[in-house]
């Protein structure tokens, strides 16, 4: 059964070559430039690149931590091998310092850097086709105006034949719908600006929505839940598994601040989104957050109803109070769910059953979309790797687990949480899940909780996985 | 063995024989508690002489020193261990004199059952004070030994030397120390002069002598009050109230006082706490009781993001620190406002205190920095007579000024005066730290001033407005529990006092000459936050004010910061650290290149005590606006170094704390509540943060008195940074913490 | 609940309430002093000690899953009159002030030293990234880690020339 389907794919993968050779072939070259002066730049101009860059994050993927800002170089695991992002600081040799604003506009918006090669859709051109000239302009004149460093990422770490950037030509027949956004005009201005930031730039749907076996979202399960550097990205529409339905107003809250007093802090790759986003006028976060609720929908009654408890419980004040022993230790000796109890009595309950409101006090667990999500791939990540603090910035911090907790642990402790704070089905698999997480085979991408953090490299799942 | 020579003593005039017939009348009586000695006595004569240090307020020498038939020494000070080394440097000033060993001293720190009273370990005074009482007094101590070896070889005195605990003849007979004491030889009245060693001769004094407390802090010893364990002790817990004028409703204790463990809960007023067998337990029951409890709350704290109109409000008084010619200012002129906000000493153990009372008799352990006006603010609390309370020092974590530790000694004092019996142990949970610790008070200032055409200073007016830095025990209404029992103490109402060594005024007057300054201080008397001494008191935000000035200034004149700094400056100490710190630092080299800066700064901490100096480099990541102090070269002069490297060690740690407080801290708040509550709402300086190097030059100064160590770099150090994010980007930062944010929209994208 | 904790080399029986958190009975009922309570939320590294090889905050560590796990406190690291080589170390550096954060240093940088003796300032660092000092010790902090991992070198080189 595996064997055909990777026949099958192998197959299609050799027609796509075929095609992308023959039919597209090469990209020309766009000719070097002498290094724009960054005085020729109108400041207001920057200052709209430096607003849209936050937007796409562009700083996220294109540093490495602890290094210089765009200098390129991180590494991004992908199901095809590990790409490393390019330096896009205006070094005119290592970075793009030489590219026309032609050059960096085709890039933009067909995935080919200046010389004409194609690039991997790890950087996300299906989505940035959609920006327009005028924005792609002035994110150009914020490039040119950073710090010039000397940097060459290390090679991408690809096997055969995705090492082979022709196929790209043909990934791109199959998947690549180019061309800039179209308003809906039956929808409000607002509305509209909204789309064109969160399909555009923000390449929400990049993370969540799920992709095919070909690396390309599928575009008819629009925000349905995807992944990134190990992480869920929680389905975000009708699919979407908070507790407490999110509307335009939380969500506004949550894009501008990073959490929400019904949903928490954001973490893994969505921390680095929301810490960028802090340089977008309101305005634009509504626009966004309008846009999102729209594809969210309406909740039914039942979800409504449930979430009114929720905050009505939430209202009387923390979390009910578990005086720890209340488990029965003794009878339930062997037993999972009490040794969940137990765990969740001396490792969990000192915060989280705290009365410390958010963002810094531990979640009500009732409110948690992590413990409420069909996939326990985030609480799995954060119970072994914790939120390391983000130096010199208040930021939610947890302890990593992985030293005290065995697998069994962990599993053990989660399904107590899942029983507890849930009505979903128990999760399947828990022991297996926190194994190949704790040893690195799936990998997680752990940063301190703002994001943009230039913290330690080895917080989080390599150093686990070395243990 | 260490002969001193026989010239080795300051002589100031005196002979040993003028030393010994010149003391007073032996005074029969225990030399416990000399405060109240002294009130006992009638009024002798009618001025006593003034005596070095704290000799002057406990005026037996044994009171301060004690040696045993078997020869033990044993000394006592007032002053107790907050990390700052005091109990190693104060066993090299007594064994200096004392001529033994510093391992041969036992000290003993602040009881009020056996120690002088020494007020508080605080302002950087210990080595001023207790140092110098002791160096005197253990001097006039081996004199006696000395005058008693004599009159029993029937020799001049001479002809005789003090070595290893005994005296030396010169045709070699030796008497031990314990052989010549008898139980009045010591019991005698200080004398106003001593024959100090004279700087070439010391031994002991300006060694870099290993801490004695460390090996025990490395290795698991019993070191702080938290590691107290006495037969029977409970453990206690506090549940505070959730705001600062919050009151206790109501709580339903029936189910609490149920759970495993729990002894008793005690409710008094808006005071609620929990005694329960076991730690745990205590921990459970109190976040129990934490549900259970119904609190009303009031909206009192002011507007954090607006703390100027908040200060600028105030109706109180105006204090005239300083003036000199006339308040014109003339040439080129810097304005600006400066503002600090509210900051946390932030102890990383918890304040603890353990407690007990039997048959009426009330005895505190504590990491109090004063124990004897604890003794007296807790017997206040609880309507006890002084002599049945006794407050001995433990240590704690490092304090950093006036943190929680008298809240909890008065916590587990009323626990205890309410389940009497069993040692009641309190340890005060992170958020109680955070939350309730007195802060250091927010600080506006407003700063005008003049460069003349010569490149000197025309003119200074310098306004601030602060709350009063201290609010120490003294009385029980600056206890906390006192505060919220239903028969409350009031908070006392804040003194407003200009004073030489300052307070929230300190240091606002700049040591730099120029002919016209006015500097005032605009009193804040509301204090809907509570506040306190905080490491430096207003040093801290004077001297960041005045040293960002100084280099505005220099810019205005043109010139090299460290050279215009070196034009106002007279006191030739202060000349040489300044240029001690630029040498070291390679500031003739010029200005670093890149993402990174150069800023100097300059203070004598309180005008009176060390001078020091330091230069920073700093690295900016402009895309994120964050900092960091990347290498400190600091120089200081701290008068005779008793211990150089303690002294380094002090200063190292206070650049460093001050970078912290300077780029990541300030106490969050909203109309209700205090919401930094944690180290996650309220970030320090983590490793991946901390400087590459930190380096201190100690200028010593043989022969002149030991000066304050331990707060002198908390000024300097914010304003070095400052200084070296304005060379870097040519952008000034008013508002402390100098966070990412601030940054990053100082010096746009 | 009887728990039985292997602790310094030592077997324990201690009867608890399972729930307890390693810290309260490693203090109370073991008697060390070492670890210490700074936040119990795991965010200030005070009270941590090595379990198995690995540094962990002990506030946060349920004392019930410590069976037949080797935990090491920096009582297990040599005594005041055989000091280990952190402890020569840190005394050697005067790598303390209060010193109350600093048996959970020693512990953060015993369970990086046994993997790497010539750790690079980065590591050390990054080891350290949860213990908060509030005195401001970092720099002999950092000093006295790099010197233990020389000490190490140095006493495992001559058995090492034995074994050759």
């Amino acid at each position: 059964m595996r064997f055909t389907r990777i026949l099958a794919a192998v197959l299609i993968l050799i027609l796509i070559v075929a095609v992308g050779f023959f039919a597209l072939a090469w990209r020309s070259e766009i000719k070097p430039v002498a290094a724009a002066d960054p005085s020729s730049f109108s400041e207001d101009l920057v200052q709209q690149g430096a607003r849209l860059a936050a937007v796409g994050n562009c700083i996220a993927c294109h540093t490495v931590p602890g290094q210089p800002a765009f200098a390129g170089g991180l590494a991004l695991p992908t199901p095809f091998g590990t790409i490393h992002s390019t330096n896009i600081t205006p070094d005119p040799e290592t970075g793009i310092g030489n590219w026309s604003e032609e050059a960096f506009q085709r890039a933009m918006r067909e995935g080919v850097d200046r010389e004409g090669r194609h690039l991997y859709p790890a950087f996300p051109y299906d989505h940035y086709t959609r920006v327009t000239d005028e924005d792609n302009r002035a994110l150009y004149a914020f490039l040119m105006t950073r710090e010039p460093v000397r940097s060459t990422p290390p090679e991408n770490d690809l096997p055969f034949p995705y090492n082979l950037r022709p196929i790209l030509a043909g990934w791109k027949l199959l998947f690549l719908d180019k061309g800039p956004f179209q308003p809906d005009t039956a929808q409000s201005e607002e509305w509209n600006r909204g789309a064109y930031l969160a399909e555009g730039l923000g390449h929400c749907g990049a993370c969540h929505t799920p992709r095919n076996r070909f690396g390309a979202v599928e575009s008819d399960r629009h925000f349905g839940g995807g992944e990134a550097e190990g992480w869920q990205a929680y389905a975000i529409n009708a699919n979407s598994p908070a507790p407490i339905p999110w509307d335009t107003d939380s969500l506004a809250f949550y894009l501008r601040n990073g959490w929400h007093q019904w949903h928490g802090v954001s973490r893994g790759p969505m921390a680095e989104v929301t810490g960028n986003l802090g340089l977008l006028p309101d305005s634009d976060i509504v626009a966004i957050a309008t846009y999102v609720a729209s594809v969210m929908g309406e909740p039914d009654e039942a979800r409504r109803a449930r979430a009114e408890e929720l905050m009505a419980q939430a209202a009387e004040g923390p979390g009910e109070v578990q005086a720890a022993p209340a488990v029965d230790t003794q009878a339930g000796a062997g037993n999972p769910q009490d040794r969940g109890a137990l765990i969740y009595a001396s490792a969990c309950a000192g915060c989280h059953n705290g009365s410390k409101p958010q963002p810094f006090g531990g979640l009500r667990f009732s409110l948690s979309t992590a413990v409420n999500a069909p996939n326990p791939q985030n609480i799995v990540n954060v119970v072994l790797f914790g939120l390391p603090p983000s130096d010199g910035q208040a930021s939610a911090v947890m302890p990593a687990f992985a030293n005290v907790l065995s697998d069994q642990d962990v599993a053990d402790l989660l399904a107590h949480m899942r029983e507890q704070y849930s009505d979903a089905p128990a999760w399947e698999n828990l022991v297996d899940l926190v194994a190949r997480t704790r040893s690195g085979e799936y990998k997680v991408v752990i940063l301190p909780a703002d994001g943009i953090e230039r913290g330690p490299e080895n917080v989080g799942a390599s150093d686990g996985a070395e243990e | 063995m260490t002969i001193v020579p026989k010239d080795g003593f300051t002589r100031k005039g005196l002979t040993r024989r003028s030393v010994l017939t010149g003391t007073g009348a032996l005074v029969v009586s225990f030399a416990l508690a000399p405060h109240v000695l002294a009130q006992q006595q009638p009024a002798a004569a009618p001025e006593p002489p003034k005596l070095p240090g704290s000799l002057d307020d406990a005026r037996r020498l044994d009171a301060w020193i004690r040696i045993d038939a078997n020869g033990d020494i044993t000394v006592f000070t007032g002053k107790i261990e907050l990390g700052q080394g005091i109990k190693t440097a104060l066993r090299q000033v007594a064994a200096e004199e004392l001529e033994v060993e510093p391992g041969e001293i036992n000290l003993v720190t602040a009881d009020t059952g056996r120690t002088p009273d020494e007020g508080f370990t605080a302002g950087s005074q210990s080595m001023q004070n207790s140092g110098t009482a002791i160096r005197n007094a253990a001097a006039q101590v081996r004199e006696i030994l000395i005058a008693e070896a004599a009159r029993r070889w029937n020799v001049p005195p001479e002809t005789l030397r003090a070595e290893a605990k005994t005296i030396v003849a010169q045709d070699d007979r030796t008497i031990g120390y314990g052989e010549l004491v008898s139980s009045q030889l010591l019991a005698v009245e200080a004398q106003p002069e001593s024959l100090l060693k004279s700087p070439d001769a010391l031994r002991v004094i300006g060694q870099s002598i290993p801490r004695v407390d460390i090996p025990a802090k490395v290795t698991g010893g019993v070191a702080y009050v938290q590691d107290l364990r006495l037969e029977g002790m409970l453990h206690a817990r506090v549940v505070r109230p959730p705001s600062p004028a919050a009151q206790l409703q109501d709580v339903d204790t029936a189910s609490v006082e149920q759970m495993p463990g729990v002894i008793s809960i005690v409710r008094d007023g808006s005071f609620l706490a929990v005694v329960a067998e076991r730690e745990f337990e205590a921990v459970n029951a109190m976040r129990a009781l934490q549900q259970a409890a119904r609190w009303s709350e009031q909206a009192v704290l002011p507007d954090q993001n607006n703390l100027q109109a908040f200060l600028e409000a105030t109706k109180g008084d105006i204090g005239t620190v300083a003036e000199e010619g006339s308040p014109e200012v003339s040439g080129k002129i810097f304005e600006a406002t400066f503002r600090r906000p509210y900051q946390i000493h932030g102890s990383i153990g918890p304040s603890c205190a353990v407690a007990r009372m039997v048959d009426g008799r009330l005895t505190v352990w504590s990491h109090t920095q004063g124990v004897y006006p604890d003794q007296e603010a807790i017997a206040e609390m609880l309507g006890m007579d002084l002599a049945n309370v006794r407050v001995i020092h433990m240590e704690g974590a490092g304090c950093y000024g006036h943190n929680g530790a008298d809240d909890a000694a008065a916590d587990a004092a009323l626990i205890a005066s309410e389940v009497p019996g069993r040692p009641i142990r309190v340890q005060w949970m992170r958020e109680d730290e955070h939350a309730w610790e007195p802060f250091g008070p927010a600080m506006l200032m407003k700063i005008r001033a003049g460069v003349g055409e010569d490149g000197r200073i025309t003119g200074w007016n310098y306004d601030l407005w602060s709350n009063v830095h201290s609010s120490r025990p003294g009385g029980a209404g600056n206890l906390l529990p006192a505060r919220h029992r239903a028969q409350a103490f009031s908070v006392p109402a804040p003194r407003f006092n200009i004073s030489q060594s300052g307070n929230g005024d300190r240091n606002a007057n700049p040591l730099y000459a120029f002919p016209n300054r006015r500097v005032l201080w605009h009193f804040v008397p509301e204090m809907p936050l509570r506040v306190s001494a905080l490491r430096a008191l207003g040093a801290y935000a004077n001297v960041f004010a005045i040293e960002s000035a100084m280099d505005e200034l220099a810019l205005l004149a043109d010139m090299d910061p460290v050279e215009f700094r070196l034009r106002h400056l007279e006191d030739e100490r202060a000349r040489a650290v300044v240029e001690k710190a630029a040498e070291e630092f390679g500031w003739s080299s010029g200005a670093p290149k890149g993402d990174r800066g150069r800023g100097f700064a300059f203070a004598r901490y309180k005008n009176l005590a060390a001078y020091l100096a330091v230069a920073v480099e700093l690295e900016l990541e402009r895309e994120t606006g964050r900092t960091r102090v990347v290498r400190a070269v600091s120089a200081i002069d701290s008068g005779e170094a008793v211990n150089p490297d303690g002294i380094r060690n002090q200063t190292e740690g206070g650049i460093i704390q001050a970078t912290s407080w300077t780029l990541y801290e300030q106490v969050t708040f909203d109309d209700t509540r205090v919401t930094s509550t944690d180290w996650s709402s309220y970030p320090i300086l983590r490793f991946p943060s901390a400087p590459d190097s930190v380096e201190v030059h100690v200028v010593n100064s043989p022969g002149q008195p030991f000066l304050g160590t331990g707060e002198a770099a908390q000024g300097p150090t914010p304003a070095a940074i400052g200084n070296a994010l304005r060379q870097l980007t040519g952008v000034r930062l008013y508002d402390l913490p100098f966070t990412r944010e601030r940054v990053k929209q100082a010096i746009g994208v | 609940m009887a728990i039985s904790l292997n602790v310094n080399g030592e077997t324990h029986e201690v009867d608890v309430d399972p729930a307890t958190p390693l810290l309260y009975v490693l203090r109370n009922d073991l008697e060390l002093n070492g670890a210490k309570f700074g936040c119990g939320l795991g965010q200030c590294g005070s009270c941590t000690v090595v379990v198995d090889g690995a540094a962990v905050l002990s506030c946060v560590t349920p004392v019930s899953l410590m069976e037949g796990r080797e935990i090491t406190t920096v009582e297990g690291l040599g005594t005041i009159e055989e000091p280990g080589p952190l402890q020569t170390a840190f005394i050697e550096m005067q790598a303390a002030q209060c010193g109350y954060c600093i048996p959970g240093m020693m512990m953060s940088a015993h369970a990086l030293l046994t993997r790497n003796q010539q750790p690079s300032d980065r590591e050390i660092r990054d080891a350290l990234m949860t213990n908060l000092c509030r005195c401001g010790t970092h720099m002999r902090i950092m000093a006295a880690i790099r010197r233990a991992g020389e000490l190490m070198q140095q006493a495992a080189a001559p058995s090492e020339r034995r074994a050759g």
